[in-house]
């Protein structure tokens, strides 16, 4: 008899496995599981053919070379260099990190190594929900808080003092600058370099603390020649991941760079981040020959860098873990 | 005259007086009281669980490395109580050095293993040029009292990860002695080794007594009546009896000592 009413069809369905042996649901429930998981595992390499793909056109047409280290970007004059946007988001990406390192470092080893156990539990869910916080939310503090204090205090005491380096002299009077940028993808960056150097200092054996403090060591030698020096390539991998983060980043990042297609040559000039070109126009103008392949030929640029970093940290972690 | 402090008893170095520890609420050592003698090997024993390497451990102060740890009572080390407000714990550990059961080298050279105790207490890590040689001396002093000398002398810039674990463990030996601690604490120093290599650490430990106070916590009773001028015996925490090993294996006062050199328990 045919099923008539909704409810009976789904009973219909719903009463199948029943029907199986459960030695056959198990076998299905394998494969199905096992498929899903291929399908998961091929979507990177899935998303780099397309993005070839995609990028092909143009990639026949111009040389590698002159794509990434052109200085002029004019879609309508058919001109279209990279570079402007790859120093943009270097200038970022790097500014975030000399601001994210060196508090993350004594973040991690102040959880792994001095703080009790209270603390630590307290602490290190609180620093892993900050990595949950979504990108656009960090983008709006960045605007209404980090942008005007730049453009009101930081930039002129900068101005007023500093005025002599180059690398801090700019005529940018709007605060949406790389400082902005990298004080964003800085806080953006700390929980992660923390919750991995955390995990790999703290993974140093006791015993060899304890070989170190038996002497007469305090805990900071202890941690400077003992601990670190056996954690050295954990805390290599920690910064690539969070570098490759801040590589990537793209909402908060273009609230608050300025989006200017210039090189910078101060941290207070505005910059134009390769994923704040893409995000911005992909989608407008498609209809100018090769704009559509040149913006997908940056989205896989970035990709293959972070891709790069990535790996390569995961690599030195695994490797970690399977020395100790 | 070595010999002659070694049986005066009436001198002890170290001076344990009503000593508590507890880990969290657990009361693990109870009022001990006891003396260990300079010069000589003390032994800890006792079976697993009664607080031997606790004892060890407080001696040198390794215990407040342990989160949740409590300890109250007194350890005179040549007449300075290590427990008072204000010690060094820096200082306690330079003058008692600690071997673990597990040979733990550090993650550099076997030379830089030996050079780390005393570069840390110059202030300069690093330091090349003059202190270079002095530096050099104290490492083959030190590997030559460790016994490991010869087998070391033509490798002493590779990694010490590269020894043996018997090599490894006469390392942290004389890691611990290039700080030329009076008294070394050894936690069941051969409890990682194959027997030849033991009797190697053993060895060494029987030639250091003779300028050292040695106290070596061992589960192994053979062990023990091998090396032992002086025992200790713990049972549930508590000190049971303490005097020369001599007297205490040949005529243990207490009933649950002899049981425990019989065998019956432990």
């Amino acid at each position: 008899m045919a099923p008539s009413t909704p409810t009976e069809f789904i009973e219909k369905w719903l009463a199948i496995p029943k029907r199986l042996s459960r030695q056959t649901l198990d076998r299905l429930a394998k494969k199905w599981m096992g498929f899903q998981t291929v399908a998961v595992g091929m979507l990177v390499p899935l998303i780099a053919l397309a993005l070839l793909l995609r990028a092909q056109p143009i990639l026949t047409v111009r040389p590698l070379g002159e794509l990434l280290f052109g200085t002029t970007w004019h879609p309508i004059k058919q001109a279209f260099g990279f570079y402007p946007f790859i120093m943009g988001t270097l200038w970022v990406t790097i500014t975030s990190m000399i601001i994210a390192v060196p508090p993350s470092l004594m973040v991690a080893i102040y959880l792994a190594e001095y703080a009790p156990q209270r603390v630590r539990a307290l602490i290190k869910p609180l620093i892993d929900l900050l990595a949950g916080i979504p990108s656009v939310v960090y983008g709006v503090w960045g605007v209404l808080t980090v942008v005007p204090l730049i453009r009101n205090y930081v930039a002129p005491t900068i101005d007023r003092w500093l005025s002599f380096v180059p690398l801090f002299q700019s005529d940018n009077p709007t605060g949406y600058s790389v400082l902005a940028g990298g004080v964003v993808l800085a806080v953006m960056v700390f929980p992660i370099i923390i919750a991995v150097a955390e995990e790999v200092i703290h993974a140093v054996p006791r015993d060899l603390r304890e070989a170190s403090l038996a002497m007469g060591a305090t805990r900071w030698q202890t941690m400077k020649y003992v601990t670190l020096r056996k954690a050295v390539a954990g805390v290599i991998a920690a910064i690539g991941l969070g570098f490759s983060r801040a590589f990537g980043e793209t909402m908060a990042v273009m609230m608050v760079v300025g989006n200017v297609p210039k090189v910078p040559s101060s941290i207070l000039d505005s910059a134009y981040p390769l994923t704040a070109l893409i995000a911005n126009n992909y989608g407008e103008m498609m209809s100018v020959p090769l704009y559509d392949a040149a913006l997908l030929g940056a989205a896989l640029f970035l990709m293959v860098v972070v891709l790069i970093f990535n790996i390569a940290s995961r690599l030195t972690l695994v490797r970690l873990v399977q020395h100790s | 005259m070595l010999s002659d402090r070694k049986s005066d008893m009436s001198e002890p170095h170290i001076r344990m007086n009503d000593l508590n520890v507890w880990y969290g609420s657990y009361h693990i050592l109870r009022h001990i009281t006891a003396d260990i003698p300079a010069q000589g090997i003390t032994a800890i024993i006792g079976p697993s669980g009664c607080g031997k390497t606790t004892l060890l451990k407080s001696i040198n102060r390794l215990l407040d490395e342990m989160e949740g740890t409590r300890v109250q009572g007194q350890i005179w080390l040549d007449g300075m109580n290590i427990y008072d407000n204000g010690v060094d714990v820096t200082e306690v550990r330079t003058r008692v050095g600690f071997l673990a059961p597990k040979p733990s080298p550090l993650p550099m050279s076997i030379y830089d293993n030996v050079a780390y105790g005393p570069r840390i207490h110059q202030h300069d890590h690093n330091s090349r040029g003059s202190k270079n040689q002095d530096l050099d001396r104290i490492v083959e002093l030190n590997l030559r009292a460790a016994g490991l000398w010869e087998e070391v002398k033509d490798r002493l810039r590779s990694s010490a990860s590269q020894l043996s674990t018997g090599q490894q463990q006469r390392l942290c030996l004389a890691r611990a002695l290039a700080v030329k601690p009076d008294v070394l604490l050894c936690d069941e120093p051969t409890s990682a080794l194959d027997p030849i290599a033991a009797q190697k650490i053993e060895a060494q430990l029987r030639e250091l007594k003779k300028e050292r106070t040695i106290v070596v916590v061992t589960h192994m009773l053979r062990q023990a009546r091998r090396m032992a001028d002086h025992v200790i015996f713990l049972w549930m925490g508590e000190l049971v009896e303490a005097g020369p090993a001599m007297q205490m294996f040949a005529k243990p006062r207490d009933g649950r000592t002899q049981a425990y050199l019989d065998g019956d328990i432990g």
